[in-house]
């Protein structure tokens, strides 16, 4: 019927004696799988920059492999199995909410490599998977107040993804600071249900601008859009997620960065000392795990403010004089309003 | 088979080696450009994607879904629809069957698998037989509507994945639009071939296949595939769904009704794409979910369907092989990133590089076929249909 | 509430929205005119955003950027033109490739000479004295950037090249009867070659609108599906460009809404805001709909002496 077809798989078959060479040694390996690119500015970035920071520390003594754009779920499944399967790796990482389903399978399949996915808290139980996530409201809400304080007009423009996962929380978190240090600030806030379509998001923004917003936000990979109209109008941009500080060079304020890096290192002493997994991390303010940066371009009256309200408002919230989400998560701010 | 015929039909699988090598030829010059080794490039390509038993298996569980696709895809191409829908006809299969699974986690299993296919079948036909009725009797293009349907199809599934679907247990947790997980009875089992002692000693295992992820939707696809085949050249319904595609106008004027037959080749390539949708969840994921975008359950089977019933020749036979070669094509892409750290972006140009000079080389196998029938012999083959049929309408 | 959500903002939105799809899906009507499906628009649109992006990035100067996404263009429009019409591949597939290697490559170049998304001077909005300050006709129309402006007037031209014009009457020759266009001695290949390239050139350009003029950033995947939209569009407009203009502007303008609707927080899901300008577009086209005058010849291969 189709012999032609019979005959590639043949040829690819032939092709395939070439081994793959590796090293056996005590090197601790990683290897991650992320739905976006490395450079998207956002979630997927956050993870890279953390592994390339760890293996600048730990030099020689650290390795690690990165899959990126791999939207596809199914995908990531392959990979995942294939890394467990070669019993190489040391820690394998599935870094997107929508991974968690294939860890639930795949790890039960093989206790003896340890796992870590997120943004989650459920490690389902399993003894060789690690949950991490960020409370990604805290710095959320800093950007909340700052942005709210700053705004002339009173209002502020939130570009979001879609309504779930962390940048939900972030949005949350912003909306309750914004409203914290201004009871009357108004935040437009529009999902645009997609992590990655730019020509949306900037009209998003752009129709937010036209609304009256002088202050910008957002999250997900889609916000260099949103960026680039706060650069275009001269507006104030606040940024999570990654650093977005060399893109919005002269709009940006403040930009709350997932350092995954904290936690990494402690999956790695643990799983070191035999404890492969079992335990969920949550990223905050109190443990160093979400850092809120200064843009470099404000002049240095601003930035001293900006810095002085950062940490007055970490204080806060890390002693728990300030509660990020007065309501309960299931209630959304609009909700009350 | 005769000899000259055999010779014949190899050498109509030159031209394709050779767009491949021709592929590869240019896949290596931007694997060199990228400081990366062209030669274990292919290595893992071939490795990851029938290297070992493992290998093999996510190959045919990649291939499971594109097979369904490309076999609904090549009925409407047949049939003169141009379906682009795959995608939305999947992941309205694929609601409608988990919500069955999910509504009835107490029938026996068999029950439940049956009647999540079927009612995902029933689904998919209904999503394309609103593009099929649009065509039909609204006379509104299909491309047009199957493109923007995929995504009201996307945002209902996020809809409903973060509203009455979602899992219970997520319920104010923020987490990524899910449902519950099927009862392990609704799961369709695992496939394992036991293999005979002689040849389980030359694999190594007592059983092919039985540590993957390989389950019974490929077999459930193959027989579908076949019944297709049967019903599209064999029987009288597939003759009037052919007939109307090749030459609308002589249909008609044979008394076929043009509409009801359109209506019918969406209707079951809708139903295929949906059972694509509806087994992902069954064999595979046990639970749907999406990041968001339709992709993100489809893993954009809708589309390489379509490229695998093209390769098949709209055959649902050939698209047996087809969707194998291009399921392995995706695997190995993804194995050869691992290993070698190359970029996603780069594997996805070099698949584009590869569907582009395999389709450039029918040119040359139908010169072939051309010279032959010319110098008298009969085309063994038989020619294959004007791709994406253009309906013949009466001048105007 | 009419006038919060029928502003002027929005009129303005939809006109730049609007924008992409009117280069790419003018000229797939001409390619498809002459009878050539290109499904690889998108990925044409991404290489033409790309080397736009990247030449403005290296030099500074929004001409050569343009001249750069044109050339591009041109070029992918040329490779498809000898896949399409010389060798003869089935279009389907070939442009589904065509897109895949677009996909790639843009991302793969963006990643090795960029890095990560940095942001240029695009083309500067226009102010045109007088026009620009026209309360609310002059923040509609004028007070847009170059490029937006050269997409509506491409419309009006592309009519009448198409219906006008000696090159006109060959396109719809060909994409019609192209034995019968041979037989008067039409070179059938020679003017699919030019439609496909025109297509492809203006895909460059509606890529390079996006990258430079729009957006002014560049991300991988940057056209996210706009490309196949643009497609569907030439259906919706029955291969004539002003028909294209109406579809583009429909769509454009209820994606606009559904933004603005969204920004001033009406309290309905943001999955059926999203929708909304896909599912008005085919309920538009059942409402509009006639026989359509689909060129015979589309898709079909033309070989002499067939």
């Amino acid at each position: 019927m189709k012999i032609r077809t019979v005959l590639l798989v043949v040829c690819a078959l032939l092709l395939s004696v070439i081994p793959a060479v590796r090293a056996q040694d005590d090197v601790f390996r990683v290897a991650a799988v992320a739905p976006s690119a490395t450079n998207d500015l956002a979630f997927s970035q956050s993870m890279f920059d953390a592994l390339t920071l760890i293996d600048e520390e730990m030099g020689d003594a650290f390795e690690f492999v990165f899959q990126d754009g791999t939207f596809v779920v199914d995908d990531a499944a392959v990979a995942l199995r294939d890394w467990a399967a070669s019993g190489e790796y040391d820690l394998i990482i599935a870094h997107g909410s929508q991974y968690g389903a294939i860890l639930e399978e795949l790890a039960p399949e093989f206790p003896e490599v340890s796992f870590a996915w997120g943004t989650d808290v459920n490690t389902f139980g399993l003894e060789n998977v690690y949950a991490y996530t960020a409370a990604a409201e805290e710095g959320g809400f800093i950007n909340g107040v700052l942005a709210a304080s700053i705004s002339q007009s009173g209002v502020i423009g939130v570009v979001g993804p879609i309504e779930v996962g962390d940048a939900k929380a972030y949005i949350d978190g912003f909306q309750s600071g914004a409203t914290y240090a201004n009871p009357d600030v108004e935040v437009l806030v529009t999902y645009i249900q997609s992590f990655s379509d730019v020509p949306l998001a900037t009209e998003a923004a752009a129709a937010h601008v036209a609304n009256g917003a002088d202050v910008l936000t957002g999250s997900a990979q889609m916000v260099v859009g949103p960026i680039a109209v706060a650069q275009e109008n001269e507006l104030a941009w606040f940024g999570t997620q990654s650093s977005q500080a060399d893109l919005a060079a002269e709009s940006g304020v403040s930009f709350q960065v997932y350092r995954w890096d904290v936690i990494l290192r402690d999956m790695i002493e643990n799983i070191g000392g035999g404890v492969l997994g079992g335990e969920a991390y949550v990223l905050t303010l109190e443990n160093g795990g979400l850092e809120i940066q200064v843009s470099e371009s404000l002049d240095e009256e601003s930035a001293s403010i900006v810095t002085e309200t950062i940490a007055a408002l970490t204080e806060g919230i890390v002693s728990g004089e300030i509660v990020v989400l007065p309501e309960d998560p299931m209630a959304t701010p609009e909700a009350g309003s | 088979m005769n000899f000259r015929r055999l010779i014949n039909s190899l050498l109509d699988t030159t031209p394709y080696v050779l767009a491949l090598l021709a592929a590869l030829g240019v896949a290596s010059i931007l694997l060199i450009a990228l400081n990366a080794p062209p030669l274990q490039a292919v290595g893992a390509i071939a490795q990851g994607a029938f290297g070992t038993e493992n290998a093999t298996a996510e190959t045919l569980v990649k291939a499971t879904p594109i097979l369904f696709v490309a076999i609904g895809i090549s009925v409407a191409f047949r049939g003169g629809v141009t379906n682009i829908g795959g995608e939305g006809q999947m992941i309205a299969g694929a609601l409608a069957g988990v919500t069955v699974a999910l509504a009835i986690p107490q029938a026996p299993g068999f029950v439940i698998i049956i009647l999540s296919l079927l009612v995902g079948f029933a689904a998919g036909a209904f999503y394309g037989g609103i593009a099929g009725a649009l065509k039909a009797y609204f006379n509104v293009n299909e491309i047009l509507s199957t493109i923007m349907l995929n995504q009201v199809a996307a945002q209902i599934m996020n809809f409903l994945l973060n509203g009455v679907l979602l899992d219970p247990s997520e319920l104010g947790s923020n987490a990524i639009p899910k449902t519950a997980r099927i009862v392990e009875a609704a799961e369709l089992p695992r496939l394992s071939i036991p293999l005979p002692p002689g040849l389980s000693d030359l694999f190594g295992t007592a059983e092919l296949f039985g540590r993957t992820r390989l389950h019974w939707g490929l077999v459930i696809a193959i027989v579908l595939a076949i019944i297709t085949y049967i019903l599209l050249w064999r029987t009288i319904i597939g003759y009037r769904i052919r007939a109307v595609g090749q030459n609308e106008r002589a249909s008609r004027y044979a008394g076929i009704n043009i509409q009801r037959n359109i209506l019918l080749s969406m209707l079951l390539s809708g139903g295929m794409a949906g059972l694509a949708g509806v087994v992902q969840v069954l064999g595979l994921q046990y639970r749907l979910q999406t990041d968001g975008s339709a992709t993100g359950f489809t893993g954009n089977a809708g589309f390489n369907g379509i490229v695998a019933a093209l390769f098949g020749g709209l055959n649902p036979i050939g698209a047996i092989p087809a969707s194998v070669f291009f399921g392995g094509l995706l695997v190995g892409a993804q194995k050869m990133q691992r290993e070698l750290g190359i970029p996603a972006s780069m594997v996805t140009a070099i698949n584009g590089v590869i569907v582009v000079f395999v389709v450039s080389a029918q040119y040359f196998v139908h010169r072939r076929s051309r010279r032959r029938s010319v110098g008298g012999a009969p085309p063994e083959r038989e020619p294959t249909a004007p791709i994406v049929p253009a309906p013949l309408e009466t001048p105007s | 509430m009419i006038e919060e959500i029928f502003t002027a903002s929005v009129f303005a939105s939809t006109l730049r929205l609007a924008t992409p799809y009117i280069f790419a899906a003018v000229g797939e009507t001409f390619s498809q005119k002459s009878g050539v499906l290109n499904l690889g628009l998108e990925g044409v649109m991404l290489m033409g955003a790309f080397a736009a992006f990247y030449t403005v990035y290296a030099t500074g100067s929004v001409i050569i950027g343009l001249l750069a996404a044109l050339i591009v263009g041109a070029l992918m429009g040329l490779a498809t033109a000898f896949i399409s019409v010389t060798l003869q591949a089935e279009q389907g597939i070939s442009g589904i490739g065509i897109y895949l290697f677009g996909l790639g490559m843009s991302e793969l170049l963006f990643v090795r000479l960029i890095g990560t998304p940095v942001s240029i001077d695009g083309f500067p909005r226009l102010y045109i004295p007088g026009f620009s300050d026209i309360p609310v006709i002059g923040e509609i129309f004028f007070n847009h950037n170059l490029l937006v402006y050269a997409a509506f007037l491409l419309v009006p031209i592309a009519a009448f090249i198409l219906n006008r014009t000696t090159f006109g009457l060959m396109i719809r020759a060909v994409g019609q009867n192209p034995e019968a266009a041979d037989a008067m001695g039409v070179n059938v290949a020679r003017v699919r070659y030019m439609t496909v390239i025109i297509a492809g050139t203006l895909a460059g350009l509606a890529g390079a609108s996006l990258s430079i003029a729009l957006l002014n950033v560049f991300q991988q995947n940057l056209t996210s599906g706009l490309g196949f939209i643009a497609v569907a569009l030439v259906y919706f407009g029955r291969w004539t460009p002003l028909g294209v203009l109406l579809g583009s502007l429909l769509f454009s303008f209820v994606n606009a809404l559904q933004l603005q609707i969204g920004s001033i927080g009406v309290n309905i899901p943001s999955e059926f805001a999203v929708m909304a300008p896909y599912v008005i577009t085919i309920i538009a086209l059942v409402f509009a709909s006639k026989r359509a005058e689909k060129p015979t010849a589309l898709t079909k291969p033309f070989r002499r002496g067939d």
